[in-house]
Protein backbone atom coordinates (compact mmCIF):
# COMPACT_ATOMS: atom_id res chain seq x y z
CA UNK A 1 0.00 0.00 0.00
CA UNK A 2 1.26 3.79 -0.81
CA UNK A 3 0.29 7.05 -0.18
CA UNK A 4 -0.18 7.93 -4.25
CA UNK A 5 -2.44 4.45 -4.75
CA UNK A 6 -4.59 6.22 -1.50
CA UNK A 7 -4.58 9.46 -2.91
CA UNK A 8 -5.65 7.56 -6.66
CA UNK A 9 -8.82 6.30 -5.09
CA UNK A 10 -9.61 7.95 -2.14
CA UNK A 11 -9.24 11.50 -2.91
CA UNK A 12 -12.67 12.06 -4.50
CA UNK A 13 -14.47 10.58 -1.30
CA UNK A 14 -12.10 12.31 1.16
CA UNK A 15 -13.00 15.73 -0.65
CA UNK A 16 -16.45 15.11 -0.79
CA UNK A 17 -16.47 14.31 3.05
CA UNK A 18 -14.61 17.60 3.69
CA UNK A 19 -16.08 19.56 1.84
CA UNK A 20 -19.61 19.04 3.31
CA UNK A 21 -17.97 19.03 6.67
CA UNK A 22 -16.41 22.59 6.36
CA UNK A 23 -18.56 24.32 3.69
CA UNK A 24 -15.92 25.11 1.13
CA UNK A 25 -14.79 23.52 -1.79
CA UNK A 26 -11.13 25.86 -1.50
CA UNK A 27 -10.96 25.37 2.07
CA UNK A 28 -11.56 21.52 1.61
CA UNK A 29 -8.79 21.15 -1.43
CA UNK A 30 -5.67 23.55 0.50
CA UNK A 31 -6.68 21.36 3.73
CA UNK A 32 -6.71 17.58 1.67
CA UNK A 33 -3.57 18.54 0.08
CA UNK A 34 -1.76 19.16 3.80
CA UNK A 35 -3.43 15.70 5.02
CA UNK A 36 -1.59 14.00 2.33
CA UNK A 37 1.78 15.60 2.96
CA UNK A 38 1.10 14.64 6.59
CA UNK A 39 0.35 11.51 5.56
CA UNK A 40 3.50 11.21 2.98
CA UNK A 41 5.94 12.23 5.92
CA UNK A 42 4.33 10.22 8.81
CA UNK A 43 2.88 7.06 7.36
CA UNK A 44 6.38 5.92 6.31
CA UNK A 45 7.88 6.23 9.58
CA UNK A 46 5.45 5.75 12.07
CA UNK A 47 3.32 3.09 9.75
CA UNK A 48 0.46 3.26 8.04
CA UNK A 49 -2.89 3.82 9.94
CA UNK A 50 -5.90 0.76 10.32
CA UNK A 51 -8.43 2.99 8.51
CA UNK A 52 -6.14 5.69 6.12
CA UNK A 53 -9.50 7.65 4.69
CA UNK A 54 -10.48 8.01 8.64
CA UNK A 55 -6.81 9.53 9.38
CA UNK A 56 -6.78 11.81 6.32
CA UNK A 57 -10.04 13.44 6.71
CA UNK A 58 -9.57 13.62 10.69
CA UNK A 59 -6.33 15.63 10.13
CA UNK A 60 -7.16 17.30 7.20
CA UNK A 61 -11.02 18.65 8.98
CA UNK A 62 -8.69 19.75 12.30
CA UNK A 63 -6.76 21.61 10.19
CA UNK A 64 -9.47 23.36 8.74
CA UNK A 65 -10.67 24.02 11.32
CA UNK A 66 -7.74 25.73 12.69
CA UNK A 67 -7.06 27.43 10.14
CA UNK A 68 -10.99 28.89 10.18
CA UNK A 69 -10.63 30.03 13.43
CA UNK A 70 -7.01 31.67 12.67
CA UNK A 71 -8.93 33.56 9.90
CA UNK A 72 -11.72 34.38 12.36
CA UNK A 73 -9.30 35.95 14.42
CA UNK A 74 -8.55 38.51 11.88
CA UNK A 75 -11.67 38.90 10.60
CA UNK A 76 -14.61 38.40 13.22
CA UNK A 77 -17.59 38.34 11.60
CA UNK A 78 -20.56 36.87 13.48
CA UNK A 79 -21.07 34.46 10.44
CA UNK A 80 -17.59 33.55 10.58
CA UNK A 81 -17.87 32.71 14.27
CA UNK A 82 -21.01 30.89 14.05
CA UNK A 83 -20.05 28.62 11.66
CA UNK A 84 -16.90 27.61 13.53
CA UNK A 85 -18.58 26.81 16.84
CA UNK A 86 -21.06 24.81 14.15
CA UNK A 87 -17.70 23.17 12.66
CA UNK A 88 -16.28 22.27 16.22
CA UNK A 89 -19.27 20.45 17.17
CA UNK A 90 -19.38 18.40 14.16
CA UNK A 91 -15.66 17.47 14.53
CA UNK A 92 -16.23 14.79 17.08
CA UNK A 93 -19.62 13.47 15.75
CA UNK A 94 -18.08 13.43 12.03
CA UNK A 95 -15.42 10.98 13.22
CA UNK A 96 -18.01 8.57 14.23
CA UNK A 97 -19.87 9.26 10.82
CA UNK A 98 -16.86 8.29 9.11
CA UNK A 99 -16.43 4.68 9.80
CA UNK A 100 -19.95 4.36 8.88
CA UNK A 101 -19.74 3.43 4.72
CA UNK A 102 -23.00 4.98 4.13
CA UNK A 103 -22.50 8.29 5.16
CA UNK A 104 -19.31 8.74 3.24
CA UNK A 105 -21.18 7.12 -0.42
CA UNK A 106 -23.80 9.99 0.70
CA UNK A 107 -21.12 12.70 0.39
CA UNK A 108 -19.97 11.74 -2.87
CA UNK A 109 -23.48 11.56 -4.20
CA UNK A 110 -23.54 15.28 -3.02
CA UNK A 111 -20.32 15.86 -5.00
CA UNK A 112 -21.20 14.58 -8.08
CA UNK A 113 -24.66 16.63 -8.03
CA UNK A 114 -23.11 19.65 -7.05
CA UNK A 115 -20.15 19.44 -9.36
CA UNK A 116 -23.05 18.63 -12.58
CA UNK A 117 -25.30 21.24 -11.29
CA UNK A 118 -27.40 22.53 -14.73
CA UNK A 119 -26.26 26.33 -13.09
CA UNK A 120 -23.12 25.88 -13.87
CA UNK A 121 -21.52 26.00 -17.43
CA UNK A 122 -20.91 22.54 -19.07
CA UNK A 123 -17.53 23.05 -19.67
CA UNK A 124 -17.29 23.95 -15.82
CA UNK A 125 -19.28 21.07 -15.40
CA UNK A 126 -16.95 18.44 -16.85
CA UNK A 127 -13.74 20.13 -15.12
CA UNK A 128 -15.22 20.50 -11.72
CA UNK A 129 -15.54 16.62 -11.80
CA UNK A 130 -12.77 15.52 -13.38
CA UNK A 131 -11.37 17.82 -10.41
CA UNK A 132 -12.51 17.43 -7.23
CA UNK A 133 -14.18 13.47 -7.98
CA UNK A 134 -11.50 12.12 -10.60
CA UNK A 135 -8.71 13.97 -8.49
CA UNK A 136 -7.03 15.04 -11.99
CA UNK A 137 -5.04 17.95 -11.41
CA UNK A 138 -6.08 21.88 -13.26
CA UNK A 139 -3.18 20.89 -15.72
CA UNK A 140 -4.14 17.22 -16.67
CA UNK A 141 -7.85 18.13 -17.26
CA UNK A 142 -6.29 21.42 -19.37
CA UNK A 143 -3.75 18.94 -21.27
CA UNK A 144 -7.31 16.60 -22.03
CA UNK A 145 -9.34 19.24 -23.44
CA UNK A 146 -6.67 21.32 -25.17
CA UNK A 147 -7.08 24.20 -23.36
CA UNK A 148 -4.41 26.80 -22.05
CA UNK A 149 -3.86 26.23 -18.44
CA UNK A 150 -4.85 29.34 -17.12
CA UNK A 151 -8.45 29.19 -18.69
CA UNK A 152 -8.87 25.73 -17.00
CA UNK A 153 -7.66 27.12 -13.74
CA UNK A 154 -9.94 30.17 -14.23
CA UNK A 155 -13.01 27.97 -15.13
CA UNK A 156 -12.17 26.23 -12.12
CA UNK A 157 -12.34 29.63 -9.69
CA UNK A 158 -15.59 30.35 -11.59
CA UNK A 159 -17.38 27.77 -10.94
CA UNK A 160 -16.44 26.70 -7.15
CA UNK A 161 -17.13 30.95 -6.97
CA UNK A 162 -20.77 30.49 -8.12
CA UNK A 163 -21.30 27.49 -6.28
CA UNK A 164 -20.06 29.78 -2.95
CA UNK A 165 -21.87 32.61 -4.02
CA UNK A 166 -25.25 31.46 -5.26
CA UNK A 167 -25.21 29.08 -2.88
CA UNK A 168 -25.79 25.63 -4.73
CA UNK A 169 -26.85 23.50 -2.45
CA UNK A 170 -24.39 20.45 -1.10
CA UNK A 171 -27.02 17.88 -1.40
CA UNK A 172 -28.60 15.17 -3.17
CA UNK A 173 -31.33 16.71 -5.00
CA UNK A 174 -34.90 15.42 -3.86
CA UNK A 175 -36.93 12.35 -5.79
CA UNK A 176 -38.43 14.78 -7.82
CA UNK A 177 -36.16 16.23 -9.35
CA UNK A 178 -34.02 13.45 -9.26
CA UNK A 179 -34.22 12.16 -12.72
CA UNK A 180 -34.00 15.96 -14.69
CA UNK A 181 -30.58 16.54 -12.54
CA UNK A 182 -29.39 12.86 -13.13
CA UNK A 183 -29.46 13.59 -16.79
CA UNK A 184 -27.32 16.35 -16.40
CA UNK A 185 -24.85 14.14 -14.00
CA UNK A 186 -24.87 11.70 -17.29
CA UNK A 187 -24.27 14.11 -19.27
CA UNK A 188 -20.94 14.96 -17.76
CA UNK A 189 -19.73 11.74 -17.92
CA UNK A 190 -21.02 11.58 -21.28
CA UNK A 191 -19.00 14.02 -22.08
CA UNK A 192 -15.69 13.02 -20.12
CA UNK A 193 -15.92 9.70 -21.74
CA UNK A 194 -16.56 11.06 -25.73
CA UNK A 195 -13.66 13.20 -25.17
CA UNK A 196 -11.36 9.61 -23.92
CA UNK A 197 -12.69 8.18 -26.86
CA UNK A 198 -12.44 10.45 -29.84
CA UNK A 199 -9.22 10.13 -31.62
CA UNK A 200 -9.39 13.54 -33.36
CA UNK A 201 -7.07 15.20 -30.32
CA UNK A 202 -5.04 15.40 -27.21
CA UNK A 203 -2.05 12.61 -26.19
CA UNK A 204 -3.29 8.76 -25.98
CA UNK A 205 -2.32 8.47 -22.45
CA UNK A 206 -4.40 11.19 -20.88
CA UNK A 207 -7.22 10.14 -23.43
CA UNK A 208 -7.14 6.33 -21.96
CA UNK A 209 -7.74 7.89 -18.80
CA UNK A 210 -10.36 10.06 -19.29
CA UNK A 211 -12.28 6.77 -20.61
CA UNK A 212 -11.25 5.17 -17.40
CA UNK A 213 -12.40 8.07 -15.17
CA UNK A 214 -15.72 8.23 -17.28
CA UNK A 215 -16.49 4.24 -16.76
CA UNK A 216 -15.33 4.80 -12.87
CA UNK A 217 -17.88 7.57 -12.26
CA UNK A 218 -20.50 5.68 -14.52
CA UNK A 219 -19.73 2.33 -12.00
CA UNK A 220 -19.97 5.18 -9.11
CA UNK A 221 -23.43 6.40 -9.80
CA UNK A 222 -24.66 2.98 -10.64
CA UNK A 223 -23.86 1.94 -7.30
CA UNK A 224 -25.02 5.12 -5.35
CA UNK A 225 -28.24 5.18 -7.28
CA UNK A 226 -28.80 1.70 -8.17
CA UNK A 227 -32.60 2.32 -9.12
CA UNK A 228 -31.93 4.13 -12.04
CA UNK A 229 -32.31 2.15 -14.98
CA UNK A 230 -30.65 5.16 -17.60
CA UNK A 231 -27.31 5.09 -15.66
CA UNK A 232 -26.69 1.32 -16.22
CA UNK A 233 -27.61 1.70 -19.68
CA UNK A 234 -25.04 4.48 -19.67
CA UNK A 235 -22.56 2.26 -18.29
CA UNK A 236 -23.11 -0.42 -20.57
CA UNK A 237 -22.77 1.91 -23.64
CA UNK A 238 -19.19 3.15 -22.21
CA UNK A 239 -17.91 -0.31 -21.73
CA UNK A 240 -19.15 -1.96 -24.81
CA UNK A 241 -17.11 0.72 -26.80
CA UNK A 242 -14.13 0.91 -24.43
CA UNK A 243 -13.79 -2.95 -24.57
CA UNK A 244 -12.74 -2.06 -28.85
CA UNK A 245 -10.16 -0.08 -27.74
CA UNK A 246 -6.96 -1.85 -28.68
CA UNK A 247 -8.47 -3.05 -31.82
CA UNK A 248 -9.87 0.33 -33.28
CA UNK A 249 -6.30 1.69 -33.98
CA UNK A 250 -3.98 0.58 -36.28
CA UNK A 251 -0.13 0.76 -35.61
CA UNK A 252 -0.09 4.28 -37.45
CA UNK A 253 -3.01 5.39 -35.18
CA UNK A 254 -5.53 5.30 -37.72
CA UNK A 255 -9.40 4.31 -37.16
CA UNK A 256 -9.94 0.53 -38.22
CA UNK A 257 -13.31 0.54 -39.17
CA UNK A 258 -15.75 -1.80 -36.87
CA UNK A 259 -15.95 -4.74 -39.80
CA UNK A 260 -12.10 -5.26 -40.47
CA UNK A 261 -11.31 -4.89 -36.59
CA UNK A 262 -9.37 -8.70 -35.28
CA UNK A 263 -12.18 -9.58 -32.32
CA UNK A 264 -9.53 -11.56 -30.58
CA UNK A 265 -8.27 -7.59 -29.52
CA UNK A 266 -11.45 -7.17 -27.71
CA UNK A 267 -12.00 -6.90 -24.71
CA UNK A 268 -14.30 -10.03 -23.78
CA UNK A 269 -14.89 -9.77 -20.38
CA UNK A 270 -15.82 -5.95 -20.46
CA UNK A 271 -18.08 -6.96 -23.46
CA UNK A 272 -19.67 -9.27 -21.09
CA UNK A 273 -20.49 -7.17 -18.27
CA UNK A 274 -21.59 -4.61 -20.93
CA UNK A 275 -24.11 -7.13 -22.81
CA UNK A 276 -25.53 -8.07 -19.00
CA UNK A 277 -26.15 -4.17 -18.29
CA UNK A 278 -27.94 -3.49 -21.33
CA UNK A 279 -29.98 -5.94 -21.08
CA UNK A 280 -31.17 -5.59 -17.54
CA UNK A 281 -31.30 -1.86 -18.00
CA UNK A 282 -34.09 -2.14 -21.14
CA UNK A 283 -35.85 -4.94 -18.99
CA UNK A 284 -35.86 -2.22 -16.36
CA UNK A 285 -37.21 0.12 -18.91
CA UNK A 286 -34.49 2.21 -19.90
CA UNK A 287 -35.23 3.85 -23.14
CA UNK A 288 -33.38 7.29 -23.48
CA UNK A 289 -30.72 7.90 -25.86
CA UNK A 290 -28.13 6.39 -23.54
CA UNK A 291 -30.33 2.95 -23.78
CA UNK A 292 -30.83 3.70 -27.31
CA UNK A 293 -26.54 3.79 -28.41
CA UNK A 294 -26.11 0.85 -25.99
CA UNK A 295 -28.50 -1.16 -27.71
CA UNK A 296 -26.86 -0.49 -31.45
CA UNK A 297 -23.60 -1.07 -29.34
CA UNK A 298 -24.39 -4.46 -27.99
CA UNK A 299 -26.09 -5.59 -31.39
CA UNK A 300 -22.31 -4.69 -32.87
CA UNK A 301 -20.87 -6.74 -30.19
CA UNK A 302 -22.36 -9.81 -30.77
CA UNK A 303 -22.59 -9.90 -34.67
CA UNK A 304 -19.82 -12.37 -35.22
CA UNK A 305 -19.03 -11.06 -38.68
CA UNK A 306 -21.09 -7.50 -39.65
CA UNK A 307 -21.87 -6.72 -43.21
CA UNK A 308 -22.62 -3.59 -44.89
CA UNK A 309 -26.49 -4.32 -44.96
CA UNK A 310 -26.68 -4.66 -40.94
CA UNK A 311 -30.58 -4.74 -41.28
CA UNK A 312 -32.88 -2.10 -41.51
CA UNK A 313 -33.73 -2.25 -37.30
CA UNK A 314 -29.96 -1.43 -36.64
CA UNK A 315 -30.40 1.73 -39.32
CA UNK A 316 -33.77 3.21 -37.67
CA UNK A 317 -32.25 2.96 -34.13
CA UNK A 318 -29.47 4.84 -35.61
CA UNK A 319 -31.39 7.57 -37.08
CA UNK A 320 -33.42 7.92 -33.87
CA UNK A 321 -30.46 8.71 -32.80
CA UNK A 322 -29.43 11.16 -34.97
CA UNK A 323 -30.32 13.64 -32.53
CA UNK A 324 -27.66 12.73 -29.96
CA UNK A 325 -24.56 15.12 -30.74
CA UNK A 326 -21.04 13.52 -30.47
CA UNK A 327 -20.79 10.03 -31.39
CA UNK A 328 -17.09 9.15 -32.90
CA UNK A 329 -17.93 5.34 -32.82
CA UNK A 330 -20.30 5.78 -35.62
CA UNK A 331 -17.92 5.89 -37.64
CA UNK B 1 -30.66 34.06 1.63
CA UNK B 2 -31.98 36.80 -0.41
CA UNK B 3 -32.79 36.17 -4.57
CA UNK B 4 -33.96 38.88 -7.17
CA UNK B 5 -36.08 36.98 -9.54
CA UNK B 6 -36.02 38.71 -12.70
CA UNK B 7 -38.92 38.31 -15.10
CA UNK B 8 -38.34 38.66 -18.68
CA UNK B 9 -40.90 38.35 -21.39
CA UNK B 10 -41.84 39.98 -25.29
CA UNK B 11 -44.37 43.35 -23.98
CA UNK B 12 -45.74 42.28 -27.45
CA UNK B 13 -46.51 38.78 -26.27
CA UNK B 14 -49.13 40.44 -23.49
CA UNK B 15 -50.63 42.86 -25.71
CA UNK B 16 -51.44 40.33 -28.38
CA UNK B 17 -53.85 38.17 -25.61
CA UNK B 18 -57.33 38.57 -25.23
CA UNK B 19 -58.78 40.00 -22.58
CA UNK B 20 -59.68 37.39 -20.79
CA UNK B 21 -56.40 35.36 -21.80
CA UNK B 22 -55.05 38.84 -19.82
CA UNK B 23 -57.19 37.83 -17.03
CA UNK B 24 -56.49 34.75 -16.47
CA UNK B 25 -52.79 35.79 -16.61
CA UNK B 26 -53.00 37.88 -13.82
CA UNK B 27 -54.71 35.87 -11.59
CA UNK B 28 -52.44 33.45 -11.95
CA UNK B 29 -49.96 35.96 -10.72
CA UNK B 30 -51.87 36.43 -7.82
CA UNK B 31 -52.34 33.27 -6.90
CA UNK B 32 -48.44 33.05 -6.88
CA UNK B 33 -47.83 35.93 -5.16
CA UNK B 34 -50.04 34.65 -2.64
CA UNK B 35 -48.96 30.98 -2.42
CA UNK B 36 -44.71 32.26 -2.04
CA UNK B 37 -45.98 34.88 0.74
CA UNK B 38 -47.73 31.58 2.19
CA UNK B 39 -44.75 29.78 2.34
CA UNK B 40 -42.28 32.35 3.83
CA UNK B 41 -40.23 33.04 0.69
CA UNK B 42 -42.02 36.31 -0.68
CA UNK B 43 -40.12 39.76 0.58
CA UNK B 44 -41.40 41.79 -2.69
CA UNK B 45 -42.22 42.26 -6.08
CA UNK B 46 -43.77 44.24 -8.93
CA UNK B 47 -44.68 44.81 -12.05
CA UNK B 48 -42.87 47.21 -14.37
CA UNK B 49 -44.50 49.75 -16.62
CA UNK B 50 -43.58 49.26 -20.29
CA UNK B 51 -40.26 49.25 -21.46
CA UNK B 52 -41.35 52.68 -23.48
CA UNK B 53 -41.43 54.27 -20.12
CA UNK B 54 -38.22 54.01 -19.04
CA UNK B 55 -35.58 56.50 -18.77
CA UNK B 56 -31.77 55.99 -18.24
CA UNK B 57 -29.61 58.49 -16.28
CA UNK B 58 -26.16 58.49 -16.28
CA UNK B 59 -23.46 61.54 -14.69
CA UNK B 60 -20.44 61.98 -16.59
CA UNK B 61 -17.50 64.73 -15.91
CA UNK B 62 -19.94 65.44 -12.98
CA UNK B 63 -22.67 66.26 -16.21
CA UNK B 64 -26.14 64.32 -15.85
CA UNK B 65 -26.83 63.01 -19.21
CA UNK B 66 -30.60 61.65 -19.60
CA UNK B 67 -31.63 59.48 -22.56
CA UNK B 68 -35.05 57.90 -23.51
CA UNK B 69 -35.10 53.87 -23.28
CA UNK B 70 -33.61 50.94 -21.09
CA UNK B 71 -30.28 50.77 -20.30
CA UNK B 72 -29.73 48.34 -23.36
CA UNK B 73 -32.21 46.79 -26.53
CA UNK B 74 -32.97 43.58 -25.79
CA UNK B 75 -35.63 41.37 -27.46
CA UNK B 76 -36.59 40.24 -24.11
CA UNK B 77 -38.21 43.09 -21.46
CA UNK B 78 -37.70 43.36 -17.85
CA UNK B 79 -41.40 43.10 -16.89
CA UNK B 80 -41.15 42.69 -13.39
CA UNK B 81 -39.30 41.12 -9.93
CA UNK B 82 -39.98 39.47 -6.70
CA UNK B 83 -37.06 39.68 -4.02
CA UNK B 84 -37.09 36.14 -2.10
CA UNK B 85 -35.69 34.77 0.90
CA UNK B 86 -34.81 30.92 -0.15
CA UNK B 87 -32.49 27.94 1.27
CA UNK B 88 -30.55 27.91 -1.45
CA UNK B 89 -30.20 27.86 -5.23
CA UNK B 90 -32.18 24.89 -5.70
CA UNK B 91 -35.12 26.29 -3.22
CA UNK B 92 -35.09 29.97 -5.65
CA UNK B 93 -35.16 27.82 -8.70
CA UNK B 94 -37.82 25.72 -7.67
CA UNK B 95 -39.67 29.28 -7.04
CA UNK B 96 -38.68 30.88 -9.82
CA UNK B 97 -40.01 28.03 -11.99
CA UNK B 98 -43.93 28.42 -10.74
CA UNK B 99 -43.23 32.11 -11.99
CA UNK B 100 -46.19 32.12 -14.46
CA UNK B 101 -44.11 33.79 -17.59
CA UNK B 102 -41.63 30.81 -16.79
CA UNK B 103 -43.26 28.86 -19.27
CA UNK B 104 -43.45 31.74 -22.30
CA UNK B 105 -40.65 34.32 -20.57
CA UNK B 106 -37.50 33.53 -18.85
CA UNK B 107 -36.80 34.13 -15.25
CA UNK B 108 -33.01 35.11 -14.13
CA UNK B 109 -32.15 33.90 -10.49
CA UNK B 110 -29.37 36.57 -8.75
CA UNK B 111 -28.12 36.24 -5.54
CA UNK B 112 -28.30 39.15 -3.28
CA UNK B 113 -25.49 40.20 -1.83
CA UNK B 114 -26.18 41.49 1.68
CA UNK B 115 -24.66 44.56 2.70
CA UNK B 116 -25.72 46.19 6.30
CA UNK B 117 -26.83 49.81 5.76
CA UNK B 118 -24.38 52.33 7.16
Amino acid sequence: MDVERIYREESGRILATLIRLLGSFDLAEEVMQEAFAAALEQWPKRGFPDNPRAWLVSTAHHKGVDMLRRRTRFDSKRDELQRLAELEQQLSEAEENMLRPDGVSDDRLRLIFTCCHPALVLEARVALTLRTLCGLTTEEIARAFLVPLPTMAQRLVRAKQKIRDAKIPYQVPPKRELTERLEAVMLVVYLVFNEGYSASSGDAAIRRELCAEAIRLGRLICELLPGENESHALLALMLLHDSRRAARVAGEGEVVLLEEQNRDLWDHEQVREGLGLVESAVRGGAAGSYALQAAIAALHAQQRALKRQTGSRLLRSMRRCCGCSHRPWLN
Amino acid sequence: MQYLLLIYGNEEHFGKLTEAEQNGVLKEYGEFTKSIAQSGHYRGGNELAEISTATTVRVRDKKRLVTDGPFAETKEQLGGYYLIEAKDLDDALAVAARIPSARWGSIEVRPIVPHDMP
